[in-house]
């Protein structure tokens, strides 16, 4: 027989049953279940074993509170460890398993853990696993962790999806129980953009779990009234299955909403979840209460649960822990408890409420004065041991006991940006004090206010006030009338005299023992007692635990409990996957990708691609019978050196620099001189920070007068841009300047070697003279190409080659570079990748991005002379400080290898001969090294001790991590034409 | 006239086109477009030449203006993005240049930009989870400049809650579009 602890009644939808597993067994529960109370109803209290000491642990609450009831949820790749089954809403075909249990849960092992408990209290790693150091990451760390911690990962990638999203309002309501729902009506009648977010699936707080009746109709009936109406107005947002999880800066909140979580699987594309950034201009907190235990011993046993929380299983969930129940309570929720348990036929096997004075509101036992000072039953609770008002003890017997020891406000939210809750005495309870964030409003039992008709008052109150803020007038509304019992506690936080432990923290195991050892050891902060004990540092935050523990300790240390205060709230309010934080940027989305204006046609090639940044660049393009990449490098070096080649440079930044001040902006910002560039021709600029080291290099092409166009390396673009801005916003906001990237807006392709003016001349237009006479090293201009395209050329060259750089539209970049290599047939045009023109480029000595590696100066480079001392530039004054300019200053120089087979690596660092390798005897090192296929060697560039003094010196080159040690020639960086008679043909 | 084909954004020889329920986003290659930029004092003679131009006068702040023979749509201080049919247009910058003169710096950009159009009810649940600007309560004829998926991109509203343009850097659009498409698909 299934369901046999299925009661009448409940918001569950009897004809819609849906069977789920747990731990291999099959049951059955109804659509609009949790997991925690389809088992309940099918009379499984023992879910899962406890954090450190295995002890069988059943429900304890009814909400995302619950610190016991942790499961692994789903199966293989979606298995999730540590849910809590109390806010897994049941669907069809659900699976999970109980955890941090060996071989079984009913048999586990490792409760012989329970047996040293005498052992393993506060602070017992920190004791005991002192010495011998080593041991701690081989032995002892591995054994604690078999031993400890909760649910286990799958290990497989997640195969869901998550979605991040952005939300603007007027106000966000956070809770849709009776004070946000009247908030939202209020607000939404106003024509308030409202969002109205609640954690649970089914709106209505805890209007859902008591049986209050509104208006003398069931609540469920104003409930339901109060969705239609918001449902229907274009204002309103309803986020059921949300949970607000943070106030953040300017009134913005993060919050979680389990889109297909209550799904087997998430539909095709769909999400899972979706974590939402709110900007909101005002926020009300209507979060509710938190119901809290006592401390007495052995009340963790499954079975023992809170009061409050047994009235949602059985009000809401139609379903009983037990057919006989107990009831400890301090105030009068354990009445509330007791009556509608009566109601629902349980028997009632007594209330003890330790009030002297408290009166029976029902036909039930009660015994006043007394307290539970025991329980028994080894997997689930069997009795209870009572001490009467008399001293009397008295064993009941009893399947469940429901607890409450009070309620405490859920002001996590008015604490998140360091606002601190204050003392209520009245309730025994922390209540919001100044909130922190910024246009916060507090109202129900968030607030401390716990009666029905308070909560719907002051939610209407405040979303007036709220709105009234915002300069919208809203009007009062016609609330049910409801219950208006706010009830009385007198605090009681613990059982003491009873024998065995009494726990607070269920989830991380801290018992009221050691509180107390921690504060005999010194730890008198709640600071500190909440590390030194683990106390409220699990999944659930300690919202069940906190405030009983800093009541024994405020006891212990002679202080009010508003002396001893409390932890700080930190955000998220409810564990948030790390895949709802990464959204949609995973694997290859984990960045767009940029490419190249001739990527299709490089994809075409079967060319190799290589992440630089964000672009995706080609990096070789391998031809059939070459199998490895040196092949098809070597190949495109010797061919654009012997003929000409062909290499996408869009990457390269092009910043549009126009105005009257162009060119005093240009020489301000470059260390050489630009002031006197001529129109139609193109520089190499050298760009410094401020503190003379080398941020950028590039060419600058003088289009006109007053119209520039700055080239930056690839990794640069954005910073030198970003840099620019500054200097013109805010270093010289009088200069005439303006500046646009249009890295984007132009394809642009190196066309270099010795062909590269013929096979160019096949595509500009014939008006055009390129020649070297018309067209020498270092010009620029702007033409047509194919009959017509505008287009830009400039001769520059980074390997060292008769070469020029052209540039097109980037909607034609593929159709170029088609022309290009249809055009170079006759010139065995070779396309050419990153490798070869980083090959090429060393073989000249030009730096790139190894060199420019952010300690390097002009000097450095051999470029000191570049630094303008007739006018002032950005760094230039620092670049001359004296530690720049030792006589013994790393200068750039070339390395070849002695021995022509050996290989020179980048990294290594330089050594004279009989010197040992160590960093006092540092020479230098190696930046960039290469295969030159041109030389039929390796070779290498990088910075030596006065390097310019020291051609054909012999060093050793070493590596210890790779083992390297060779001896190495220095030599002229210009390993390839150091004259330039080619740039110049 | 020269000989070479262009592409479109997403290396197509034809715009992309996707249609899901309530929402059809276009590849929209169509469009020319300029940067204007005010020369150091010279915003009021900057909107004159570009009213005698354009028969249009210079958006407002976060405002498209379409007043004239070509839309242009504000972008920073002092700063416009003009945009005209591509077929009829492509000498955008360079007829912009010659009317507006010293007045305004002039870059073109029409291969700068990708631009995708969104129409449909759906259309802001599909941007309000890429982009943090409030495309719900954005009126026609405004424009903000907005992240989605880490890209700068431009948001022009044509049609409150229906019809937007996303203009997003030209070598992320297959990035870009991919984001748009799955966000599509994403809204339940």
């Amino acid at each position: 027989m299934t369901q046999t602890m299925r009661l009448g009644g409940g918001m569950i939808d009897r004809s819609k049953p849906l069977n789920f597993r747990f731990d291999g067994k099959s049951y059955q529960g109804f659509d609009g279940d949790t997991l925690a109370s389809a088992l309940m109803a099918n009379d499984v209290r023992l879910i899962g074993r406890s954090f450190k000491y295995h002890r069988p642990r059943g429900v304890l609450t009814a909400g995302s509170d619950e610190p016991n009831a942790l499961v692994e949820l789903r199966e293989g790749a979606r298995r999730e460890p540590n849910s809590r089954a109390t806010v897994a809403e049941l669907f069809d075909g659900l699976v999970a398993q109980s955890q941090n249990r060996w071989p079984s849960l009913s048999f586990d092992a490792l409760a012989i853990n329970d047996r040293f408990s005498n052992f393993l209290t506060a602070g017992f790693y920190y004791k005991t696993f002192m010495w011998p150091a080593a041991f701690w990451e081989k032995l002892y760390e591995p054994i604690i962790r078999r031993a400890a911690g909760l649910g286990s990962l799958s290990l497989a990638e997640d195969p869901d999806s998550y979605d991040k999203g952005f939300l603007h309002c007027d106000l966000l309501i956070i809770g849709a129980g009776p004070a946000g729902l009247s908030a939202a009506l209020t607000a939404a009648r106003a024509g308030a953009e409202i969002i109205l977010a609640d954690e649970d699936f089914r709106l209505g707080g805890r209007l859902n779990s008591e049986t209050h009746p509104l208006d003398d109709a069931p609540a469920s009936d104003w409930i339901n009234a109060s969705i239609a109406e918001l449902e229907s107005l274009p204002n309103v947002r309803l986020m059921p299955r949300t949970t607000v999880i943070g106030a953040f800066d300017h009134g913005i909140f993060g919050a979680v909403e389990r889109v297909s979580d209550h799904l087997l699987t998430p539909p095709e594309g769909k999400p899972r979840q979706t974590l939402w950034r709110i900007y909101t201009k005002r926020s009300l907190l209507a979060a509710g209460a938190a119901e809290r235990p006592i401390a007495f011993p052995n009340n963790d046993r499954p079975g023992i649960l809170l009061a409050g929380a047994l009235q949602s299983y059985v009000n809401r969930w139609a379903a009983t822990p037990a057919r006989r129940i107990a009831v400890f309570t301090n105030n009068d929720t354990g009445h509330r408890t007791a009556l509608d348990l009566i109601a629902k036929g349980i028997e009632i096997a007594a209330v003890i409420d330790p009030r002297p004075d408290v009166t029976r509101t029902g036909d039930y036992p009660l015994l006043a004065g007394a307290v539970v000072s025991n329980t028994a039953g080894r997997l689930g609770l069997k009795s209870i041991e009572v001490r009467l008002a008399s001293g009397e003890m008295r064993r009941l017997e009893c399947q469940a006991l429901a607890v409450s020891g009070g309620w405490n406000p859920n002001v996590h939210m008015t604490c998140h940006k360091r606002g601190l809750p204050v003392w209520d005495e009245g309730i025994a309870a922390f209540v919001p004090g100044e909130t922190g964030a910024q246009g916060m409003f507090v109202a129900g039992a968030a607030e401390g206010r716990f009666s029905t008709a308070d909560a719907l008052t002051r939610g209407m109150e405040q979303a007036i006030v709220a709105l009234g803020e915002l300069d919208r007038k809203a009007h009062t509304i016609a609330l049910p009338k409801a219950e208006n019992d706010t009830g009385s506690i007198t605090p009681c936080w613990q059982v003491k005299g009873g024998k065995g432990r009494a726990w607070l923290d269920f989830q991380n195991d801290v018992t009221t023992k050691d509180v107390k050892l921690a504060h005999q050891e010194g730890f008198r902060s709640v600071e500190h007692l909440k590390r030194y004990t683990t106390l409220g540092m699990a999944t659930d935050q300690g919202k069940t635990a906190n405030m009983g523990a800093l009541a024994i300790m405020a006891e212990l240390a002679g202080k009010s409990i508003p002396e001893t205060g409390t932890t700080i709230y930190r955000p998220p309010y409810t564990p948030v996957a790390i895949a709802a934080f990464a959204g949609r940027s995973r694997g290859t989305d984990f960045r767009p990708t940029r490419l190249t204006p001739s990527h299709q046609w490089a994809v075409e090639q079967g060319a190799v691609f290589v992440e630089t940044g964000n672009w995706l660049r080609a990096q070789w393009f391998p031809r059939p019978g070459e199998t490895d990449w040196r092949q098809s490098v070597d190949r495109e070096v010797l061919a654009t050196r012997r003929s000409v080649g062909i290499c996408d440079v869009t990457t390269l930044g092009k910043i549009d620099i126009q105005g009257s001040d162009a060119a005093t902006f240009i020489n301000k910002v470059y260390a050489n001189g630009f002031a006197k560039l001529p129109v139609g021709k193109t520089r190499y600029g050298l760009m410094l920070r401020e503190d003379g080291i080398v941020m950028d290099d590039g060419t600058t092409a003088r289009l006109a007068e007053d119209h520039f166009v700055m080239t930056t390396t690839t990794a640069n673009a954005v910073s030198v841009y970003r840099h620019l801005e500054f200097a013109r916003q805010c270093l010289w906001p009088g200069l005439d300047v303006q500046l646009i990237s249009t890295t984007e807006a132009w394809a642009q392709f190196a066309v270099a070697g010795p062909n590269s003016r013929k096979l160019l001349e096949k595509i500009v237009d014939k008006n055009f003279d390129i020649s070297n006479e018309a067209f020498p090293f270092m010009a620029c201009g702007e033409i047509t190409v194919c009959g017509g395209l505008r287009a830009r050329l400039f001769r520059i060259s980074f390997s060292g080659e008769l070469a020029f750089e052209i540039a097109v539209p980037s909607r034609y970049g593929d159709a170029l570079i088609r022309q290009l290599m249809q055009a170079g047939e006759e010139f065995e045009a070779t396309p050419y990748g990153t490798e070869a023109l980083g090959v090429m480029r060393i073989e000249k000595g030009h730096a790139a991005g190894n060199e420019l590696n952010g300690t390097t100066t002009a000097l450095n480079l051999g470029m000191a002379r570049m630094v303008s001392k007739t006018k002032d530039s950005i760094g230039s004054t620092l670049s001359e400080r004296e530690g720049l300019n030792q006589p013994d200053a790393l200068m750039q120089v070339g390395l070849r290898p002695l021995d022509k087979s050996r290989k020179v690596t980048a990294g290594a660092h330089l050594m004279v001969r009989t010197a040992a390798a160590n960093a006092k005897n540092d020479q230098g090192y190696i930046t960039s090294a290469c295969y030159s296929p041109n030389l039929g060697h390796s070779i290498g560039i990088g910075f030596l001790k006065n390097g310019a003094e020291r051609k054909g010196e012999i060093l050793r080159a070493v590596s210890p991590l790779t083992n390297l040690e060779i001896e190495v020639e220095v030599v002229s960086a210009h390993f390839i034409d150091p004259e330039g008679k080619r740039l110049h043909a | 006239m020269h000989s070479l084909k262009p592409l479109t954004p997403l290396g197509g020889t034809t715009p992309r086109r996707d249609e899901y329920p309530g929402l059809i986003l276009m590849e929209n290659p169509d469009w020319a477009m300029a940067s204007v930029a005010a020369r150091a004092g010279s915003v009021k003679k900057l909107a004159s030449a570009f009213t005698t131009f354009a028969q249009g006068k210079l958006a407002a702040v976060e405002s498209i203006d379409n007043s004239g023979k070509i839309t242009n749509f504000w972008t920073a201080p002092d700063q416009w993005m003009v945009m005209a049919p591509f077929a009829s247009h492509e000498s955008l910058a360079a007829d912009l240049k010659a009317a507006l003169g010293n007045t305004a710096s002039v870059v073109e950009q029409t291969d700068g930009w990708c631009r995708f159009d969104l129409s449909g009810a759906h259309a802001v649940n599909t941007l309000e989870r890429l982009s943090a600007a409030n495309s719900r309560r954005m009126q026609a004829n405004r424009v903000c400049r907005t992240q989605i998926d880490h890209l700068g991109c431009f948001m022009l509203c044509h049609k409150a809650g229906q019809d937007f343009s996303i203009l997003g850097p030209r070598s992320a659009a297959a990035s870009l579009h991919h984001a748009l498409t799955t966000a599509a698909i994403s809204i339940a």
